[in-house]
């Protein structure tokens, strides 16, 4: 993988002057994993409704350097599939040179993926389409006022998953997407943040290889939504990795890598809860059960993941 | 021109055979009675190669509607297929293709909705796409329905309209029913709708072009002020390029069709194939003297309002029958329509609007004879104008509950 100061010389494919938020994980991911295109490889991006989309397609101002389209919420693996689609049969019909090399990407936020858009997304996979979707996870509807989604972390203040009385924030644990995508049995799935560049551009670099669909979900905080500086973003996500809150992990046709936490950089929970707003009310002393609860789903997943990696150890891609 | 010899088929099989000629450069399509033979025929002409066309077997309708809209939006010449809860589950996406000013072609097997559910031929389901900014064609038969697909691509695709075309059909009645066809010769297609090669494609565009941006305030009123237009301007071309294919093949082309209504007194307003009923019983009554007229409007988006107000001109009684309800509405939406057009045009008549044939029901004989005479009861006064009916269905009007009798 090219270094820093390469990756820093390489044309940006979203400009500057975005309408995101100050510190927003969703440009952070898009940068990053855009740096993992093959120079030769010309993209087309399509996205989802969310707020990567309207704060960076305000008409008449555009701030994509790539072919960009988006069509709705649900459906931006079904939308890329279609300028897949078209690319090839505009090849074989002779419109487009044969030779040409062209890779299509999709981004659509964890609303728009984990939720609305995932029987597009199920599709899209299960077809083939040579296709790198990016989930870009904040946990929650951030566009229309921090709602709750199947991404938001159990424990977390949404503003429809509320603190009261009788109700401690979203009741449920979040679903896991990665694994549901790697049982489609595509070549490439990876799960990563926007604070492990190396780890991000990497992960990206390998599923723009592939010929065919991958899969990247990747933390991109909020900095509005998850209450905390707009100068945490990076931070934040090394805790959630530290925390092993957020497990950095690919499956590579078919082989599970999960990438381990060293001793002396595991952190308990805390350290990745306590700084975020989101969670405040967990540290009630009423609530310490709560937290006691994410632990035990914490170590649940990751012991998960560790069995996933030990079967899969001599896989041969279920694809093949 | 070379046509093939008459031979017998469906309209479905006629649309997929005019869209194999026209060898788009995408298809994705989703099964639904009674469309999914369309795109039954279409898969075996991908698999023998017949197509260069890129088949995307999507989940759903929904998604089978966004990925046109991503390969139009890409530059490519796209079609599909769908019916009844495939149109009604795509309805947010007809409105971005035509926002999006992509000249994707539909086919739409026409059905009733849910619920109950039906499987049967009405036209609940296009007439929920009739303000999307589609241009909606209604074929009569099974050979209008391979006319009406074929001049549906260079419609859409004409620079100056720039529009998804729905080209429609009635379900089973024309979707299903063997019919004697012609078929003009591969070239003789390929050449009348020519190559499609837009140069404002994401894959075509030469600096990166930006699809489906966000637009606030004025900016969208004027896109859709701008939609208006264009879908209103699309009538001369559509009347324009059906011409030249009724020139090409010999078959008439006329946005409206409207039969014996030079001197017409009681005119009958019907869309697709109910109008062959209506003309069936209207012959023998124009035998036995009385001045009846059949209108049938083939494009029905745009609604072409001079036309029709011209062919109802003379009109003493006017009888609208409509094949899907407006609920909670006066009138069925063909009614509301042509009632607007001879109110533009200063035009008025005693009139009737029917409800008919829902879910398939049969128009019958004698039902058709049923509003002929109350054609002539309008005319003479005897019946009160501006009423509504389910055809055939008496009871059902005023009645508290129908299931319970
Ligand atoms: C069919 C449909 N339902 C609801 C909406 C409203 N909506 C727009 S964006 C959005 C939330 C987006 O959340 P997410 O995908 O997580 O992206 P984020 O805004 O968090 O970046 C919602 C609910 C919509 N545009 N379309
Ligand atoms: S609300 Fe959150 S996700 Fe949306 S732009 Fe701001 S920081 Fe980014
Ligand atoms: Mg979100």
């Amino acid at each position: 993988m090219a270094g820093l100061k390469e990756l820093s010389r390489k044309p940006e494919k979203l400009a500057p002057g975005h309408r995101l938020c100050g510190g927003c994980g969703a440009s952070m991911a898009v940068r990053q994993v855009m740096m993992g295109l093959p120079d030769d490889v010309e993209p087309v991006v399509g996205c989802a409704t969310g707020c990567l989309e309207v704060s960076t397609t305000i008409y008449p101002y555009d701030s994509w350097n790539v072919p960009f389209v988006h069509n709705a919420f649900e459906n931006a693996a079904a939308t890329v599939s279609g300028v897949e689609a078209a690319f090839k049969g505009m090849q074989r019909a002779g419109k487009i040179p044969a030779d040409k090399k062209m890779k299509f990407v999709a981004f659509g936020g964890d609303g728009g993926t984990y939720d609305i858009g995932l029987q597009s997304l199920s599709g899209a996979m299960e077809r083939g389409h040579d296709m790198v979707y990016v989930c870009y996870d904040n946990g929650a509807y951030m566009n229309t006022g921090i709602q709750r989604s199947s991404a938001t972390p159990k424990g977390a203040w949404a503003t429809t998953a509320e603190v009261g009385k009788d109700q401690q924030g979203k009741q449920q644990v979040r679903k896991d997407l990665t694994s549901i995508i790697a049982a489609h049995g595509v070549p490439y799935v990876a799960q990563s943040t926007v604070g492990h560049w190396k780890d991000l551009v990497s992960k990206a670099e390998k599923a723009f290889a592939v010929d065919g669909p991958a899969f990247l979900n990747v933390l991109s905080p909020c900095p509005r939504g998850w209450r905390i500086g707009s100068d945490e973003t990076a931070q934040i996500c090394r805790w959630a990795v530290d925390t092993k809150f957020w497990p950095l992990f690919e499956v590579e046709n078919g082989v599970w890598k999960l990438t381990p936490v060293r001793e002396k950089n595991l952190k308990p929970l805390e350290d990745y809860l306590r700084p975020q707003g989101r969670f405040k009310h967990l540290f009630k002393p009423e609530n310490a059960h709560i937290i006691e609860e994410m632990k035990a789903d914490v170590d649940a997943y990751w012991a998960y993941l560790e069995g996933r990696v030990e079967s899969s150890k001599d896989a041969t891609s279920p694809i093949e | 021109m070379t046509a093939t010899k008459p031979f017998s088929a469906t309209g479905n099989q006629m649309i997929a055979e005019a869209m194999r000629q026209a060898d788009p450069d995408v298809m994705a399509a989703y099964p639904i009675t009674p469309q999914t033979t369309i795109v039954e025929n279409y898969a075996k002409f991908v698999a023998n190669g017949a197509v260069t066309t890129e088949f995307v077997t999507v989940e759903s309708e929904h998604s089978a509607m966004s990925a046109c809209v991503g390969a139009s939006a890409a530059g490519a010449r796209v079609a599909t297929a769908t019916a009844s809860q495939g149109l009604a589950l795509m309805w947010e996406e007809l409105f971005i293709a035509a926002g999006m000013r992509l000249p994707i072609v539909m086919a739409n097997a026409n059905r009733a909705l849910s619920a109950p559910i039906n499987i049967h031929g009405d036209h609940s389901d296009v007439m929920g796409a009739r303000d999307t900014g589609w241009i909606l064609l209604f074929a009569e038969t099974a050979q209008e329905a391979y006319d009406n697909t074929v001049i549906s691509f260079p419609i859409a695709e004409d620079p100056d309209v720039q529009l998804p075309v729905m080209t429609t059909l009635d379900g089973f009645i024309t979707s299903h029913a063997m019919e004697r066809c012609v078929m003009e010769d591969d070239e003789t297609v390929r050449s009348f709708v020519g190559d499609y090669a837009p140069a404002n494609g994401l894959l075509t565009s030469p600096t990166p072009l930006g699809a489906g941006m966000f637009a606030n305030g004025d900016s969208y009123m004027k896109s859709r002020y701008m939609l208006r237009h264009a879908i209103q301007d699309s009538l001369p071309v559509i009347e324009r390029v059906g011409k030249a294919w009724a020139d090409t093949c010999g078959r008439p082309f006329d946005v409206v069709d409207a039969w014996e209504c030079d001197d017409a007194e009681l005119i009958v307003v019907v869309l697709g194939s109910a109008a062959g009923n209506v003309r069936h019983i209207a012959r023998e009554l124009r035998a036995a003297g009385k001045k009846v007229g059949v209108v049938r409007p083939r494009v029905y988006r745009p609604f072409p309002v001079k036309q029709i107000a011209e062919a109802c001109k003379g009109a003493k009684a006017i009888a609208i029958m409509d094949r899907a309800d407006s609920l909670g509405g006066q009138y069925g939406p063909l009614a509301v329509d042509v009632l607007g057009a001879l109110a533009s045009a200063g035009q008025s008549a005693p009139f009737h609007n029917y409800i008919y044939g829902l879910g398939g029901n049969d128009l019958t004989n004698d039902l058709v004879h049923k509003v002929f005479d109350d054609l002539e009861k309008l005319a003479d006064g005897s019946l009160g104008t501006g009423g509504t009916s389910y055809l055939g269905m008496q009871e059902a009007e005023g009645a508290q509950n129908i299931w319970l009798g």
